[in-house]
Parts: structure tokens; sequence; C-alpha cells
């Protein structure tokens, strides 16, 4: 059965700029220094981020890509285990900080 | 997918030999592991070993030729033939260098067949001087023992210690003792300056152990590691990875340039990649070393297949690490 998510597609990536070739080139360009280069972030840690991300999004192209990505940079499961409970954390206590607006809901009605 | 030959070709890319500076020796496939990527198959059950005629001419060789400086053993564990305490010894009385690729273990495992024990190496190899090469697939224990075997890991914590303790690996004392790293699994070395200064930082830090340099080794697409890929259906997307990070720089080093691998039985081949694919060295060459001829082997054509993309992918693989 067809699937919008087929794991091929994400080597297609670079046809998305067929119709509009010079925006996809300047995309490609600068994700290519925003991800896969050492700056003031080591290449390891930007792929992190992006694993990271990759799951906050929940893009299984994304996460297929990071995986590999943290992999070739040289972190190993464990450090990418951690950064999925940074994911998880952060998510977790998004929820758990608007806890304060319920409070305060509960402040106004006296409960 | 375009074939090797064709690759080349696209780049203009004509890679003969620009020397013979190195001499590698495959002195059998005994080992006290079986790892997961082994590109020899190399295990305890096995009884290729190379016998002392062979190993006698090789060091013919190597007297004759002084243009050979380093000999370069491997195997298996190279320690477990009967004959490589002697190579070895022959070789620095003719003035080489000569590297061991040593696996750690064999120091604590000893001999699988006769139980000889080889906790005596380290100070084997600081009296001979040897450069000892030895496989560390990461600083942590989880992928070594993976691709390695369990309890590995430890084991070469411990096996690293007894090499720093009579001197390698630390500043002052010009013994060698270098780690190679290599992917646990079907995707491309990070960069090698990047990873070596992890694995100092990270030995140094949780276990005070020391080394020289860090050379990074892609997973070669043949043997076990081949069989792996195609287990679980990866071997196509493996190589087509190869393929699209195939690197004109890092082809123009490749490692059969400059060197000549002989097998244990004395066949030539152009590495011990070629030579586990029973590739042996272009037919204008001599196949043996029993009827060597350094001119005609530095005419030779190298022998190129679809694996070799493993040399040229990314910043380049040889068994001395990244060549681009």
């Amino acid at each position: 059965m067809p699937t919008y998510y087929e794991s091929n597609d994400l080597a297609r990536f670079a046809d998305v700029g067929t119709h509009q070739r010079p925006l996809m080139d300047k995309f490609f360009e600068y994700y290519a220094m925003a991800t896969g280069t050492d700056g003031a972030l080591t290449k390891r840690e930007k792929q992190l981020i992006g694993l990271a991300v990759a799951h906050t999004i929940q893009c299984p192209y994304c996460i297929d890509a990071y995986t590999t990505g943290c992999l070739e940079s040289g972190a190993d499961p464990e450090q990418m285990t951690e950064a999925l409970h940074v994911v998880a954390a952060v998510r977790g206590g998004a929820s758990l900080v608007h806890g304060v607006q319920m409070l305060n809901g509960l402040e106004k009605v006296g409960a | 997918m375009i074939d090797f030959h064709d690759k080349l070709s696209q780049h203009s890319l004509e890679l003969s030999p620009t020397g013979l500076a190195t001499l590698q020796v495959n002195v059998g496939k005994l080992c006290n592991q079986a790892c997961l990527h082994c590109h020899v198959d190399a295990s305890p059950k096995r009884t290729e070993a190379m016998d002392m005629p062979t190993a006698q001419r090789v060091m013919e060789v190597l007297a004759a030729h002084p243009q050979i400086t380093t000999l370069d053993i491997t195997g298996g564990a190279p320690e477990l033939n009967p004959h490589f305490d002697w190579m070895v010894v022959e070789a620095k009385k003719l003035g080489k260098h000569v590297m061991v690729r040593h696996n750690l273990t064999v120091q604590f495992d000893g001999n699988p067949v006769t139980g000889e024990s080889k906790e005596y190496l380290p100070d084997f190899f600081a009296e001979h001087r040897c450069e000892v090469v030895s496989s560390l697939p990461y600083y942590s224990q989880y992928f070594t023992d993976k691709q390695r075997g369990r309890g590995v890991f430890n084991k070469s914590m411990e096996a690293m210690k007894r090499l720093n303790d009579v001197g390698y690996g630390k500043e002052g004392t010009s013994l060698m003792l270098n780690l190679v790293y290599n992917p646990v699994g079907a995707f491309l070395p990070a960069s090698q300056a990047s990873l070596e200064a992890d694995y100092k930082r990270e030995l140094a830090a949780k276990f005070g152990l020391h080394f020289n340099s860090l050379f990074t080794i892609t997973n070669m697409p043949i043997h076990r590691f081949k069989s792996d890929l195609v287990r679980h259906g990866g071997y196509e997307a493996y190589m087509e990875k190869l393929l699209n990070a195939f690197n004109p720089a890092a082809a123009e080093g490749v490692m059969c340039r400059s060197q000549i691998n002989v097998n244990y039985d004395g066949r030539l081949s152009d590495c011990d990649f070629n030579q586990m694919l029973e590739l042996p060295v272009g037919s204008t060459a001599p196949q043996t070393i029993f009827d060597w001829d350094f001119d005609a082997l530095l005419r030779r054509r190298i022998i190129f297949a679809d694996h070799c993309f493993g040399c040229t992918a990314g910043a380049g693989s040889s068994c001395g690490g990244a060549t681009a």
C-alpha cells in the first residue's frame, strides 16, 4: 500500500528544486554551512542538535539523515540517546511549566 | 552502478605505482578474535600460516632492497605465527621499520590453539622498537564490544596500559602506538583529526591511557562485512554511499601505489583486500615472492575492482588512515 513516507525519497530531496533551482541551491548551500561544518560549534554538536530537532518535529527523513550524520561525525549511541532525553525533558518541561497557568486559573476561581 | 575504472576515467586519474616503500606481509589467518567486520575472516579456527621458507624469502627481499624501508606485519593476529618473533628480529637487523598490526587482546588470550602465552609482547615490541598499530573501534565499550566481541574493550584498555607502561604512546620515547578506528556499521568515518582528539581526551581522562595517532579506516564491502550488509539488505545502499563520496584527492593517495602485499604462501597482491579477494598483482608482474622482480613490480598495472571505492570515499582510507 502506498504511503506518504518512502525512505528512498530522502535521496530525492534535491528534486524539490526542479521548478525553482536557484532557491534550492541557496538553501542547500546554507544547509551545508549550518549543519555540516565545524564552527563555534563542532560538526558533531550540530548533528546532535539536528537529531534532537528531527525527533522534536518527528520528521522520518530527518531522523534517518541525522542518525547517520551523528555516526559519521563521531557520535555514539550513548550521546545520541542523551540528545533525545534533552528533547524529552524540554518537551515534558514545556507541558509542565504551563501548569503555572493552571495554578493561576485555580487561584482565579478560589480553588 | 558505475565501475571503479570508469570513475577513475571520469576524473582523468591514472593510478600507477609511485614506489615500493612498504612490504606488507600477511603471515596468517589465525586470530584469537573473530571480529564482525574482519576482511580476512580471521578466527581461532583458521589454520593458514606463513612457513619458514617463505618468511626467509621475505627477509631476502628486504635485504636486497634498501628502497623498501618498512615491513608491515599483519594477519590474523600476526603474533600467533610461530615465525613472527624471528621475522621482527631479522627485519630490525636489516634496519627496517617494523609495523605490527597488534589486536591488543592477544596479550591476554594467547594462542587459541597451543595455549602459548603472549604476555611478553609489550616488552618484545619495545626491545625491537616496533611500531604498534591496534584496532579500537571507539573509546567506549559499546561500539568496541559490538564489533570485536564481548569483553574486548576492557581487555584492550588493560593491554594499552601494559604498552604505556613500557613507554609506548608516551612523548619522548619514540615508541609509537597508533590506534585504528573503523565504523561499527554501514557509515563513513568521522574526520580523523576530530576523532583523534576525542580518543586522546577520553582515554586519558577515563583510563589514564595514551597513544600517538589515530588512523580512520572505512569498512571494505568484502567478506564478513559484505555478508552482513547483504543479510540486512544494505549492500547496494552502502556501495552507493561509497560511490557518492568518491574523492579524487583520496584516490591519488591510495596505499596500493606504494606497497606490495604478500600472502602467507608467498603470493603477491596490491593490497590486503585484493589478497583476500584472490586478486593477484597484474600478470606482467611476478606472482610470488619467490620470483620477485622489483622493477617489474614498479611497472605493474594495479588491479582495481569495486571494493576500491572503500579507499577513495570521503577523506580516503588506507592501512595508515585517511589519505586526503
